[in-house]
């Protein structure tokens, strides 16, 4: 049996250099605010980010994240719609939203679980990126755990979840930026973008 | 970009009888992230639990929360203090498929996170999982549901990503 590529289903093996890293963003001391791939060429046929951060707002256990897009800048319009499918450890749940300037996908954890050492992690996927006819689809996993529950009453578990999102624009993506809806990227966060070529 | 190849296959094994687990040892650290990708099936359940131990630790270091459908019931529970990472299912007849990514597994400043993806006959599941160490994961045991065991023909393939 051939090895599964583990990414995208395939058959057979993975082509030399058919999946190259192209950049890689660890954040230091200090924190920050947002990180953004830049300038990403086009010459993949998709896109994956790897991440692997947590959030530095004070007093919170879960926080939220976000992702938008951009053609030579990012676009900070309402040209974004997801939906989100998740588990909270006591039942399951799902928010949407539509025209919104941002796609947020599951919560990432947030700063004051006592365990200073613990981080979210995902992938997104974006397929199709540079493909001047269609939208683009984004797809997600991600979540974290925190060893039980935490917070006023114990009030706070983990969280694991699938995001689709959309971004309604027909432009070639060269730019992804995510960033804490509130606070920064905490120190050790690291964010990996790959591209993946067709055949 | 990264010279010579970004996504390796560490190590790949097919089953040619049942067995009880199974472990990939001497994981080099010179990967940013591993994949673990599983095709596989159990002897006894459906819908049973798929579990992985980092480095023989055997203690209560783990703990995951999952999401699950089963085609009638969308539902989320999770686990503290476990002596195993739950992060994929296997059903009785048919090869369940899961994809468990361990994201900075060789950095000695973190704890571990682990997300997966396990797809079944009867059912889906994703999982965030922790291992509440900050050791560079050098091993990983691969195991069924405790009184099962992996199928013949059961599938598991460790790929390792560079970032640049």
């Amino acid at each position: 049996m051939s090895p599964i590529l583990g990414i995208f289903a395939s058959q057979g093996r993975v082509a030399a250099n058919s999946y190259e890293s192209i950049s890689t963003i660890t954040v230091g001391a200090g924190g920050s605010a947002s990180v953004t791939f830049s300038s990403i060429a086009s010459t993949y046929t998709h896109l994956q980010v790897r991440y692997f951060g947590y959030s530095t707002r004070s007093n919170i256990v879960l926080d939220t994240y976000e992702l938008r897009l951009g053609t030579g800048s990012i676009d900070t319009s309402a040209s974004y719609s997801y939906h989100n499918l998740y588990g909270d450890g006591d039942a399951a749940g799902a928010t949407a939203a539509s025209s919104a300037t941002t796609i947020q996908p599951v919560f990432c954890v947030g700063d004051e679980h006592p365990d200073s050492k613990r981080s979210g992690a995902g992938v997104i996927d974006i397929l199709d990126y540079k493909n001047t006819n269609k939208f683009k689809t984004i797809k997600i996993l991600g979540g974290f755990d925190i060893n039980g529950k935490f917070g006023a009453g114990t009030q706070y578990g983990g969280r694991v979840g699938l995001t689709s999102g959309l971004w309604q624009k027909t432009t070639a993506v060269d730019t992804i930026t995510l960033f804490p809806s509130n606070g920064s990227w905490g120190q050790y966060s690291s964010f990996a973008l790959y591209g993946i070529k067709g055949a | 970009m990264a010279a010579g190849s970004t996504y390796s296959t560490i190590a790949t094994t097919t089953l040619g009888s049942s067995a009880s687990s199974y472990t990939f040892n001497s994981i080099s650290g010179s990967y940013t992230d591993l994949v673990l990708v599983i095709s596989a099936k159990n002897s006894t359940y459906n819908s049973s639990s798929g579990e992985v131990r980092f480095n023989s630790d055997s203690g209560s270091n783990y703990s995951y929360t999952e999401i699950s459908g089963n085609g009638t019931t969308a539902s989320s529970s999770r686990t503290a203090n476990s002596t195993s990472l739950q992060c994929f299912r296997t059903d009785i007849n048919n090869f369940g498929t899961s994809i468990i990514n361990i994201q900075n597994y060789s950095n000695s400043t973190t704890n571990k996170t682990t997300i997966s993806r396990a797809s079944m006959e009867n059912g889906v599941r994703a999982f965030a999982g922790l291992w509440r160490s900050t050791s560079a994961i050098t091993s990983i045991t691969v195991l069924p549901e405790g009184g099962t065991t992996f199928s013949t023909g059961s599938v598991f393939t460790l790929y390792g990503i560079s970032a640049a």
